[in-house]
């Protein structure tokens, strides 16, 4: 028997929560069985990490991967990996840090799947050197309605570029390889700098981001006037041994949350004063400079983590996270949008600035060359709604678009404009999928499989 | 389906030619509702409304629905979903009949005719709604009461009372759906100025119709069950329905 329960589901943001039958199965035959015995809409879940609506799928059946957790040991010669769906990053650098590799794509929380990296195919802060997530997976198997795929670069192409940033549309990913990257030390040398305005952060980072490995930025977007955009920069490499103190453990897996929110916040708790006080505290805390600081890798990549469901802060009506990419042609998106959130009044806590590189070849993926930029907006405030609509007006004209894994609110008609290769994806979709059988509320809302 | 502000994309109206609705629903169709089904007694009159709202971008259908026949109730129903491609975001049920209370008073067959439109009519649609939300694990109900129906008064009594029916069976019907995840609101107008209300004396806090859809249009998107408009109304009613019958009797309006 598989398993199975009515469940209500949202996103990370608890925004529009909706009812299906959650089954979870534990092998690719279970998953082959689901989709034959159902004839409702589909879709694969992960630990729902993803913002908005991609891991719900109303009135349908959802499948939740966390059952699929076979995985192989690391291979010493290659560091290549072979990972069940299931298996969350947390879980991976638990027993991959002791052993010497990390993951060579993290985004900022460990708490997510390997199925989700996958359909999302995340960035992390080091986008402008290694690319994302799919550049570094040599192959994985997907069950379709219309059969069982093995899919890599080489075999079967243009299913494993679908399926990388395809959001769970080709159908379920069961197992992937992964290729990890070694480490000599689970720490990370981080050189921070303060910047009081965004000019002078954003040309930091296009003459120096290329001499490290991972470079991100948090902007203040609650200011006005001259310190708009005001930000912190961190940037950093991995640790050799030899440049620690050796007192230390050399490799020291995560640890586990030591907080947790025990319920949703009231209503109001996170609005544009606190939210602005939060900002302007952060602010200060931050060194004007400070170089070559030791961090563990969890306090450099997922500081968040140390607090479990921190998403209840934001009370019963939920948040949204607003990402974008725009191309360096037009990088004077990045400070026209936050003025314009700042004089609408839209609170928003730090976001995150970055630079990508260059763009793999998945058709749906996100991360193009330019800047991108990640905010966190209370959904309370229900004038940002037509604010962001201005926004993503702004983003497409600009040749941008927005992060499928964050959107919960983006009107359908800017998707073939920010997804060019939309039409590519929906035949591949349509190939392995004809009956329009795998569904999420994320691509009815947008219409993605056409 | 519906985003992260509640803005739904699908919406299906019955009663589609309701002056409140149709300012709703416009206000709807300028933000993510492209896909509208209305459900309306007159359909020429139903084909200007929807004229109206595709001239913002969206598709519209028009279906017939007759009120005074609640055994049809549950067949526009059907008729409504599959119009909008089998899955709607919003129903809004607004179909109602107001009137003179002369005519009423003391004529048997339109007092009942009158409870028909706007209470039978309306319960048995519900119930025709209630297994299809359930199905499709997600759905969004709102439902057109009225201030009058909180403390039914002499100049209006019959059509508030089935109102009162109405606002009542639906606060039960939410507790149905709740833990199934339908959201469900009353909505409770004060006075509006529209061609229904033409000629009545206005109490105070009146709106126009397109007031009164900003107020509603707002409500929607919250977690309210009852979205009151103008939302000062909450409270006064608060006060106003344990007032003394002799000094109700005495209010304006
Ligand atoms: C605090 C925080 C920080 C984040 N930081 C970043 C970041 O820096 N960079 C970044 O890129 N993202 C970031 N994210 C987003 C997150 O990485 C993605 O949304 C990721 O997809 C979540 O994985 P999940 O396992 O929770 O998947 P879910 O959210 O459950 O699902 C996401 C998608 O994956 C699909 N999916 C899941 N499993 C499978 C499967 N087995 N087969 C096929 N499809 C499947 C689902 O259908 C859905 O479309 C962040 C999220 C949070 C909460």
């Amino acid at each position: 028997m598989i398993p199975s329960s009515d469940a209500t589901l949202a996103g990370w943001g608890n925004t529009a929560p909706s009812r299906a039958t959650l089954k979870r199965p534990r092998s690719a035959s279970e998953v082959a069985e689901i989709i034959s015995g159902s004839s409702n809409h589909l879709i694969a879940r992960g630990l729902g990490r993803s913002y908005g609506d991609p891991a719900q799928s109303a009135g349908g059946t959802v499948i939740d991967n966390r059952g699929l957790v076979q995985r192989s040991t690391i291979d010493p010669e290659t560091g290549v990996i072979s990972l069940g769906a299931g298996v969350s990053l947390d879980e991976l650098l638990r027993e991959s840090i002791p052993a010497g590799y990390f993951v060579p794509v993290t985004p900022g929380t460990r708490q997510v799947t390997v199925g989700g990296a996958i359909a999302a195919d995340i960035h992390g802060k080091n986008h402008h050197v290694d690319g994302s997530f799919m550049n570094h997976i040599e192959s994985m198997s997907v069950v379709t309605p219309t059969g069982t795929f093995t899919t890599s670069p080489t075999q079967d192409a243009e299913l494993f570029w679908a399926t990388a940033g395809g959001m769970g549309l080709t159908g379920v990913v069961i197992e992937a390889k992964l290729r990890l990257m070694p480490i000599e030390t689970s720490y990370v040398l981080v050189d921070t700098e303060r910047f009081d305005n965004l000019d002078a952060l954003m040309e930091e980072m296009v003459t120096g981001d290329h001499r490290y490995r991972y470079s991100v930025a948090w902007v203040d977007c609650m200011t006005k006037g001259a310190r708009l955009g005001r930000g912190v920069l961190t940037r950093g490499d991995h640790a050799t041994a030899d440049q620690i103190d050796l007192t230390k453990p050399r490799l020291e897996a995560p640890g586990a949350p030591k907080l947790s929110i025990p319920f949703t916040a009231p209503k109001g708790l996170l609005n544009k004063f606190s939210i602005a006080a939060f900002n302007e505290a952060w602010f200060r805390k931050a060194p004007k400079r400070k170089d070559a600081e030791v961090q563990s890798l969890s306090t450099f990549f997922h500081p968040l983590d140390g607090v479990s469901m921190w998403n209840r802060l934001h009370g019963p009506r939920g948040f949204l996270q607003y990402q974008f990419v725009v191309p360096d042609s037009a990088s004077e998106l990045v400070p026209q949008a936050m003025e314009l959130l700042s004089s609408r009044s839209v609170p928003s806590f730090l976001a995150v600035l970055k630079r990508f590189g260059a763009g793999n070849a998945g058709l749906m993926s996100f991360p193009t060359a330019g800047w991108t930029l990640a905010l966190d907006i209370p959904v309370g405030a229900s004038h940002a709604s037509s604010v962001l609509d201005e926004l993503d007006g702004m983003v497409a004209n600009a040749g941008g678009r927005i992060y499928l894994a964050k959107d919960s609110r983006l009107s359908p008609h800017l998707i073939p404009d920010m997804y060019p290769e939309l039409t590519q994806f929906q035949a591949i979709c349509d190939r392995v999928d004809p009956n329009h059988r795998f569904a999420s509320d994320l691509s009815r809302r947008l219409n993605l499989r056409g | 389906m519906r985003d992260a502000f509640g803005q739904p994309q699908s919406a299906l109206v019955l009663g589609g030619t309701s002056e409140i609705a149709l300012n709703v629903m416009t206000k709807l169709a300028m933000a993510r509702c492209k896909n509208i089904v209305l459900a309306v007694r007159n359909t020429t009159a139903g084909e200007e409304a929807a004229d109206t709202l595709r001239a913002l971008g969206a598709t519209v259908s028009v279906i017939s629905m007759e009120g005074t026949r609640p055994e049809t109730a549950a067949g526009t129903v059907e008729a409504g979903f599959d119009a909008a491609g089998g899955h709607v975001d919003l129903v809004i049920i607004a179909a109602a009949i107001l009137g003179e209370q002369d005519d009423f008073d003391d004529d048997p067959a339109a007092t009942a005719e009158l409870f028909t439109v706007n209470t039978t009519w309306p319960a048995a649609a519900m119930a025709a709604l209630r297994p299809r939300l359930l199905a499709q694990g997600s759905g969004h109900v709102a439902v057109f009461s009225s201030v009058a129906a909180v403390r039914p008064r002499r100049s209006l009594y019959t059509y508030s009372s089935s109102k009162s029916g109405l606002d009542a069976f639906t606060t039960g019907w939410a507790e149905s759906v709740r833990s199934a995840g339908i959201k469900v609101q009353i909505i409770r107008p004060g006075f509006v100025h529209s061609k229904m209300t033409k000629g009545k004396s206005a109490p105070p806090f009146t709106t126009d119709a397109d007031q009164a859809a900003a107020n509603i249009v707002a409500g929607l998107s919250s977690n309210k069950l009852i979205i009151w408009s103008p939302p000062v109304l909450q409270w006064v009613f608060l006060l106003l329905r344990h007032l003394p019958q002799a000094l109700w009797r005495k209010m304006p309006g």
